[in-house]
């Protein structure tokens, strides 16, 4: 009991001095995370509104694999992704390994999945309410699929949400690209692992912190968002 | 009512359209030959044998359940016929759905502001951004929504979204602009402002072809009338002569309002 009240305060200090090492690791978490979303949701919009709407073959079993991958482990996407980029593997030259590039492709690759089944869920349902509309309006396959995106935009902030709640949230992934490397690539999750296995639990606690009050400031910025703009459009 | 031969030499009043700028013949008469569609084994649509001509306002009419929206999406092309043929006028090969337009009874709106509902079908058409800021604004000001340009299209009010959506068919300016049940569920003085633009899109010289059940609208906006029962023409003729002189049972026992179904 003692320890946790000790481990606040520390941890309130910490955050009010504005510790140099805290914004470090905060901002590199946000930069590894927010890109990681981003080009996520660059691939992952359009993929999963094209497995929504398109007859392609191996359709219904990249749609399988979009779910089944959801809840994919993030220590085996970091240790697939640190083949593929260690020295040896296919894109070694690269030197990618243990840098926040690492770190992006890998967090990129866990939310990918989330984003992509979940637009597909939204834009198969839009598309039911649209379909006869656009085809009167004689909108074509690519039209389609960006006019039910921007029309679905507020729901498809939930798709994003989930996955930038996933990617902020993960250690093993980025442990095992990143190496939790001081100044270089330690984020929150694993400096909070680090700390708290070597007893440092002040730091742990304040990063611990910082983590929850970050996911709840981006949702409820978010929601705001969707509160405001919704009952007009929706 | 004037009736359907001055109608017909009715010059188009409105710029030239879209198709008559690319030089490109009228796709109308619209021609249906033997026309069927078979649902769970009835005959919806029985054997409709028509051609629509350029100029007047067709009105199909008939009870609910006589197959009217679904003779309208036949003609449209939203849905393939069991049997028989839809046959537009035009020889070529350009996109027959560029040149006609549908409303329909519930239409379906973008999440987006007024004006880009109106701006829509001309973007997909990839029209330069200062035509078609020009032709949404007077499209807009036709259907008297000037005002709402910018506010979501889903919070206007019933009357409202119809007209928005007859404006977002009409910007289009195309040959033939089908309506189904453009007036149901909307009170008289936003059914009245509805007829009043549909008055403005004849006079463009769109062809109007809409359906409805409310004999009061039929009366006020037909040309002539295509009389519909049970998935077949039962009468066609000039409106003021249908109303008048109606000559099957059906259409007799329709217009006094019995129960024909």
């Amino acid at each position: 009991m003692n320890d946790l009240t000790a481990a606040f305060g520390l941890a309130f200090q910490l955050l009010i001095g504005l510790d140099a090492d805290l914004l470090e690791i905060v901002s590199l978490s946000l930069r590894v995370s927010l890109t990681a979303v981003g080009l996520a949701a660059l691939i992952g919009l359009p993929l999963g509104a094209a497995v929504a709407l398109y007859r392609f073959p191996g359709r219904r079993l990249v749609a399988a694999l979009l779910n089944a991958f959801m809840g994919l482990p993030p220590v085996v996407v970091g240790l697939l992704v640190y083949l593929i980029l260690s020295r040896s593997g296919p894109l070694g030259v690269l030197g990618l390994l243990f840098t926040p590039g690492a770190m992006i492709i890998a967090q990129c690759l866990l939310v990918l999945p989330i984003v992509a089944a979940l637009s597909a869920q939204t834009v198969a349902d839009l598309n039911a309410e649209y379909d006869e509309q656009l085809r009167s309006l004689a909108a074509g396959p690519v039209q389609r699929l960006f006019t039910l995106l921007w029309d679905g935009r507020f729901s498809l902030l939930t798709a994003i949400l989930a996955g930038f709640g996933r990617a902020i949230a993960e250690v093993g992934a980025v442990m095992i690209v990143g190496g939790n490397i001081a100044h270089a690539t330690r984020v929150m999750t694993t400096a909070i692992a680090l700390e708290t296995s070597k007893g440092d639990l002040a730091l742990a606690l304040g990063l611990g912190l910082v983590l929850i009050a970050l996911a709840l400031t981006i949702n409820l910025l978010a929601l705001a968002l969707r509160d405001v703009a919704r009952p007009q459009y929706a | 009512m004037s009736l359907a031969p001055n109608m017909l030499e009715r010059a188009p009043a409105a710029p030239p359209r879209d198709a008559a700028q690319a030089g490109a013949g009228s796709i109308l008469p619209l021609r249906l030959d033997g026309l069927c569609y078979v649902a769970g084994g009835k005959r919806l649509i029985d054997n409709i044998s028509l051609e629509f001509g350029g100029g007047t306002r067709s009105v199909i009419l008939g009870p609910n359940g006589a197959g009217k929206s679904l003779l309208l999406r036949l003609c449209h092309g939203l849905i393939a016929p069991s049997a028989g043929r839809v046959v537009w006028s035009t020889t070529k090969a350009d996109p027959i759905a560029r040149r006609q337009a549908m409303v329909f009874q519930r239409p379906v709106l973008l999440r987006r502001s007024t004006a880009a509902n109106v701006a829509y079908p001309l973007r997909l058409r990839g029209m330069p951004a200062r035509e078609r800021e020009a032709r949404v604004s007077e499209a807009l000001a036709r259907a008297g929504l000037s005002a709402q340009a910018k506010q979501a299209a889903r919070s206007l009010s019933g009357g409202e979204q119809q007209r928005l959506a007859i404006a977002r068919a009409w910007v289009m300016r195309p040959e033939v602009l089908f309506l189904d049940e453009p007036t149901a569920n909307l009170d008289p003085a936003a059914a009245r402002a509805i007829e009043l633009l549909l008055e403005q899109v004849r006079d463009s010289g769109t062809k109007i072809v809409l359906t409805t059940h409310d004999l009061g609208l039929a009366r006020r906006v037909a040309d002539e009338i295509v009389f519909l029962h049970r998935g077949q023409v039962r009468e066609r003729a000039v409106a003021n002569h249908f109303f008048t002189h109606p000559e099957t049972a059906e259409a007799k026992a329709f217009l006094k309002g019995d129960l024909t179904w």
